[in-house]
């Protein structure tokens, strides 16, 4: 336990991590009803933890279960069997201090950018003035500043994610699941965004899962990479990312030898199940 | 250099203004072409009427004639009380006006509410789905019979007519409004610790407020429709009761006068729901398509 504080907190983290932030996922197998009345798998046997304050990275190829894995952490939906228990205590409707960021925008268009990230706070019960006031020091720490009275739609996606990012991280969650957050961004500003995050998570230190397609991000900026395998999607390998922290820029990164060498490791192991999910794709349409 | 830099500076802003001047220059030429067009056109079809009545190729008896209408509409506001049986002409704008407007609030807000808690309760709709379908398949308008034979021919029956016509239009577009909300803005407001409350203040009405301006805007013009049918049926006053006198003793002029003033009514209403559609959803990215909309 002592150990892994350490290495949890030593890149002079300006937070102690939280023990309520302990993710494990243990044999977790989630059904679904299709509209017909038929029972799909999405996931079987999922079995994974994340320790608190760390970054864990989940790739696997397309649906294999990686969001319905974060609707169970969130509690937005229940496992079929198995469990999933956040700081100890089994998930039993919405958890606590959790976040979410998704691929698209969860921003209210109706709302200015002040309002949008307020609304942490607000749902809270926060008071209006206060909230306000926070909301507009999390704008300056993402950077903007003086964008406060602008609407979703007068910014760039690049922006957008700005301030979702603040939405996230305004109520200091102890957990942020982010999916696919960054999926939609060309590479500039996805590798800009990338370099804000880990900063702010180096500030905050929650345990994060965080889901991708890009293995090249997962390595980058996680501690720990869960690969799945195609549908219904299971555990396959897990992965330890022993790059020091901080990571510095994330662009730097992808050219030092140890990140080459684990991002060839976890690739041998994902190909096999993408080319398999793409066969099982092509195979059903002809 | 400074007299090179002042140089250029004058040079440089006359080609912008002398671009922008021939673009608003275009600009008003369209305008005027189209609104040019526009009077032809109604000068066209009036100057038609007019004529083709004249020259007896259809009876003025039947079809009314432009000049006749504008008369009866003089006659409609000048003669004070003696305008029409019941009274001045504005009495009988009033009396519908408001069987319209009342009509319109209980209308729309029922609707609203209904919409809004069968949008958010999948039990609810799923029930009450078939009833609602059964309900909106009767004509609705033949309800106005009933409620002049249940509650008189006061102003009550008409301001129901007009609340249930409004009712099923508002109605409709508030619950699809409600199932058209962004699931993933909903998941994270619940993740964000939003009660069902603040989920309904902050994010599914909004969401669905555009749906249901859309809705109003149809929804008046129904409501006066549902005041003027419930008049025409029985009443006491009313532009309705106007226009079944009209009917009655022969006279297409004082029903083609009447539909004017209605149509008037109907256009300002129109005007002023767009405005208050404007301050509800200013926060929308101005879209292409609203110049397009009539």
């Amino acid at each position: 336990m002592a150990a892994r504080n350490d290495v949890a907190t030593s890149p002079a983290a300006g937070r102690t991590v939280r023990d309520d932030a302990r993710i494990e996922i243990s044999g977790v197998t989630k059904r679904f009803l299709t509209p017909s009345g038929a029972a799909f798998t999405a996931t079987r046997e999922v079995d994974f933890t994340v320790e608190p304050g760390q970054f864990c990275a989940v790739v696997g190829p397309t649906g294999c279960g990686k969001s319905t894995t974060l609707s169970l952490v969130s509690g937005l939906d229940r496992p079929s069997e198995g469990s999933v228990r956040v700081g100890g205590r089994e998930v039993n409707g919405i958890t606590d201090g959790i976040s979410f960021m998704f691929q698209a925008d969860a921003l209210l268009p109706w709302k200015t950018v002040l309002g949008n990230v307020a609304m942490g706070p607000v749902f809270r019960g926060v008071g209006k003035a206060k909230a306000n006031a926070s909301a507009r020091d999390w704008l300056r720490r993402v950077g903007l500043a003086g964008f406060e009275d602008h609407h979703p739609h007068q910014l760039s996606g690049g922006m957008r994610k700005r301030v979702a990012m603040a939405a996230a991280l305004i109520n200091e969650p102890s957990i942020l699941l982010m999916d696919e957050p960054f999926g939609a961004l060309d590479v500039q500003t996805k590798a800009i965004m990338q370099n804000e995050l880990l900063g702010l998570w180096e500030q905050l230190r929650p345990s994060v899962i965080f889901i991708t397609h890009d293995l090249e991000e997962a390595v980058a900026l996680a501690d720990r990479v869960v690969v799945m395998t195609s549908g219904p999607g299971s555990v396959k390998a897990v992965y330890d990312i022993d790059l020091p922290r901080p990571r510095g820029s994330v662009q730097d990164i992808r050219f030092q030898p140890r990140f080459l060498e684990l991002h060839h490791q976890i690739w041998s192991s994902l190909r096999e199940e993408v080319e398999r999910a793409y066969a099982r794709t092509t195979g059903e349409k002809s | 250099m400074s007299s090179a830099s002042t140089a250029a500076k004058v040079k440089a802003p006359p080609s912008d203004t002398a671009a922008a001047g021939a673009g608003v220059r275009a600009v008003r030429r369209r305008k005027l072409l189209v609104l040019t067009a526009q009077l032809g056109l109604a000068g066209f079809i009036i100057g038609g009427w007019q004529l083709v009545t004249t020259w007896g190729w259809l009876d003025p008896f039947f079809f009314g004639q432009p000049s006749g209408i504008a008369q009866r509409l003089v006659d409609f506001f000048s003669k004070g009380d003696q305008a029409t049986e019941f009274g001045s002409f504005w009495l009988q704008i009033e009396t519908t006006l408001r069987e319209a407007v009342f009509g319109f609030a209980v209308g729309a807000s029922a609707g609203v509410v209904l919409g809004v808690l069968l949008g958010q309760n999948r039990f609810l709709a799923d029930v009450l789905g078939p009833f609602i379908k059964i309900v909106n398949a009767v004509p609705r308008i033949v309800l106005g019979s009933i409620f002049v034979v249940a509650f008189g021919i006061g102003e009550t029956p008409k301001v129901l007519l007009a609340a249930v016509l409004v009712f099923f239009i508002v109605f409709f577009n508030a619950f699809q409004g409600v199932r058209e909300v962004d699931r993933n803005i909903l998941d994270n407001a619940r993740v964000l610790g939003a009660s069902p409350l603040q989920i309904v203040r902050h994010v599914v009405l909004p969401s669905a407020l555009t749906w249901i301006t859309a809705s109003l805007h149809t929804a008046f013009g129904f409501a006066i429709v549902g005041a003027l049918v419930g008049e025409v049926l029985g009443a006491q006053a009313g532009l309705g009761l106007v226009i079944k006198t009209a009917q009655n003793q022969f006279d297409p002029n004082g029903v083609f006068a009447t539909m004017f003033v209605i149509a008037v009514i109907v256009l300002l209403a129109e005007w002023l729901i767009t405005k208050l559609e404007r301050r509800l959803l200013s926060w929308r990215p101005p879209s292409p398509s609203e110049s397009a909309v009539i």
